[in-house]
């Protein structure tokens, strides 16, 4: 339909080229994590991300399908120093890279939590990139396996009669002027590309949330780059800053063109 | 209605007994007999592992006067050989109907064995969707768990199907069969077998007695079969794991307590804003059922993820 998703598609191509190639070679000079930082960071050098932000995840997921995990920033969200995206990589998935979560200076805190698959035991790890283009990396080891490939829980017809159905669950009261963490869940099939259908034993064509735009009385909350590797029925979990009532908007995009759009009035009777 | 028929099949089995049993490779897997012409393999409350080669589920042997019909296959064409060798060991009779009560894989790795020897497959209408859907990443799973003895293991056609509300009766010879399909509970294609003739009750997976009940299907749903369980006339039940026999329908208490008390946990810390990782960090109990330590926190996830959207 468009040509950005299959040039997307071909850095996943590219992805798993090169990590057969590294992995090929006799001494594992590269390992995957080299690989990702040269083709989602142009070799740009990556500090530990210690005292900049943690990463919670399982050490042993229960469910490879969905794993949730949260990004927490240690710096507090302000013009002078803020953190500008936080990357979420998940290194041995055949879609490494899960999430780019984009900030504005107003978000209050790039603290994050959303719900991801695990194909095989890997190192799962969040990049923060600071407004001048420094990066930090923490990464957590996660034991989980098969949750790309695994089967859509729910059928196709179900999952696409709910597609787009938004939920947004916020605090009893809204606290103005500090961060108050809202939690939207976005209803998705998040097909992976990599799961069979039930009735015609075809690969189910990936079909996932791409964009979601959150704004806050129409100034930019966050933006996010979502692929293959967010869990069926994706959750997002992030700060806003309200200074007093307000509309919050949900604009939310898959590979297929489908958007959708809710708005919710937060705060009035606060 | 159960009386004359039962009388005729415990003459029967008399006289099974006497015949010698058939040399066979396999080594016949022990079976229970609960009630005349009923018998039961006990699963091993185990995970799947080489050594139990995915027998941990309970599998059943129904004997009519003309023929025989297996309740699920277990968990490996080496179990299922076992099973078929047990059941020869003790009669003739041609082995028409396999039964299986839902798509996991100790119920269903078997089955092609009682396949080629000429049983008619029988499942919920959607038993065959689901396991087009799963078969192959169950097959690879099995074969990295149990080793040999998952060898040819196969995906076999349902050829009779049980719609939901519309039941189905299988007649063994003198032995009436009801099938019965339920909407999405264990599983989304959970079947019940009851055998009329002595009040059984065969549940599959929506009754676990001491393993712990896995959520693969919904658990207001689940909750809501169990109420029309309830309802079936048995005398007693063979739950899909635990004991060979249970009374009936007492054996639900457990289970329904357990499925009753997460689901109102699991609805108290969505309504607290608590995450699915702090409750992970801080479960509601598990009680004193086996094999808790993954299947709680699975349940947990399973029933946060469905019932968040309440």
């Amino acid at each position: 339909m468009s040509t950005h998703p299959l040039s997307r598609r071909r850095v996943l191509v590219s992805v798993a080229a090169a990590s057969i190639s590294a992995l090929s070679v006799p001494v594992r000079a590269q390992s995957q994590w080299d690989v990702l930082r040269e083709l989602f960071f142009e070799n740009r050098p990556v500090a530990d991300g210690t005292g900049v932000i943690e990463l919670e995840a399982p050490a042993r997921a229960h469910d490879a399908a969905l794993v949730e995990v949260a990004v927490r920033a240690l710096l507090p969200q302000t013009p002078e120093r803020y953190v500008r995206a936080v990357h979420l990589l998940i290194d041995r998935n055949p879609a490494p890279r899960a999430a780019v979560f984009r900030f504005s200076p107003r978000t209050g805190s790039a603290s994050i939590a959303t719900r991801i698959r695990v194909n095989e035991y890997t190192p799962v790890r969040a990049v923060a990139e600071l407004d001048d283009g420094t990066l930090f990396t923490v990464e957590r080891f996660v034991k989980a396996s098969g949750g790309c490939s695994a089967p859509a829980s729910k059928d196709k017809e179900v999952a696409y009669a709910r597609i787009g159905k938004m939920k947004l669950v916020q605090p009893e009261k809204l606290t103005f002027g500090a961060p108050n963490e809202l939690r939207l869940l976005i209803s998705h099939p998040q097909y992976s590309g990599m799961q069979i259908d039930q009735l015609t034993r075809n690969w189910i064509p990936a079909d996932h949330l791409e964009t979601i735009r959150i704004t806050w009385n129409d100034e930019p909350v966050l933006e996010i780059e979502a692929d293959i590797s967010l869990s069926e029925d994706p959750m997002i979990a992030f700060h806003l800053v309200p200074e007093g009532p307000g509309t919050l908007r949900v604009e939310a995009s898959d590979i297929k063109g489908r958007r959708f759009v809710q708005t919710w009035q937060l705060g009035a009777g606060a | 209605m159960r009386s004359a028929g039962v009388r005729r099949r415990e003459v029967l089995l008399g006289s099974v007994a006497l015949a010698a049993p058939r040399p066979s490779a396999a080594e016949p897997l022990p079976l229970v007999a609960i009630a005349p012409g009923l018998f039961v393999h006990a699963g091993v409350h185990e995970d799947f592992a080489p050594s139990n080669r995915g027998g941990i589920a309970n599998l059943a042997v129904l004997l009519g006067e003309e023929a025989v019909a297996v309740v699920d296959a277990g968990g490996s064409p080496a179990q299922a050989r076992d099973l078929l060798a047990a059941i020869r060991a003790r009669t003739d009779r041609p082995i028409r109907h396999l039964i299986l009560t839902h798509h996991h894989p100790d119920h269903v790795m078997g089955a092609g064995v009682f396949r080629a020897v000429g049983a008619r497959i029988w499942g919920h209408a959607r038993l065959e969707a689901a396991l087009r859907d799963r078969f192959a990443v169950y097959r690879a799973a099995m074969e990295r768990l149990l080793g040999p003895a998952i060898a040819g293991a196969e995906a076999v056609p349902i050829e009779e199907t049980v719609a939901i509300g519309k039941p189905r009766r299988i007649d063994l010879g003198g032995r009436p069969l009801e099938l019965v399909a339920w909407p999405t509970a264990h599983t989304d294609c959970d079947l019940t077998v009851f055998d009329l003739g002595t009040d059984t009750l065969l549940a599959g997976d929506l009754l676990f007695s001491r393993r712990m009940p896995v959520i693969d299907g919904s658990l207001p749903g689940w909750l809501a079969v169990m109420d029309e369980l309830a309802r079936i006339p048995a005398a007693r039940v063979v739950p899909g794991h635990g004991p060979v026999s249970a009374p009936w329908p007492e054996a639900l208490g457990p289970q329904r307590r357990y499925l009753e008390e997460l689901a109102a946990a699991v609805r108290r810390a969505i309504r607290a804003g608590r995450s699915l990782p702090a409750l992970l960090a801080d479960p509601p109990p598990a009680g004193d059922w086996l094999l808790s330590e993954d299947n709680h926190p699975r349940n947990i996830t399973a029933a946060y993820k469905e019932l968040e959207w309440e």
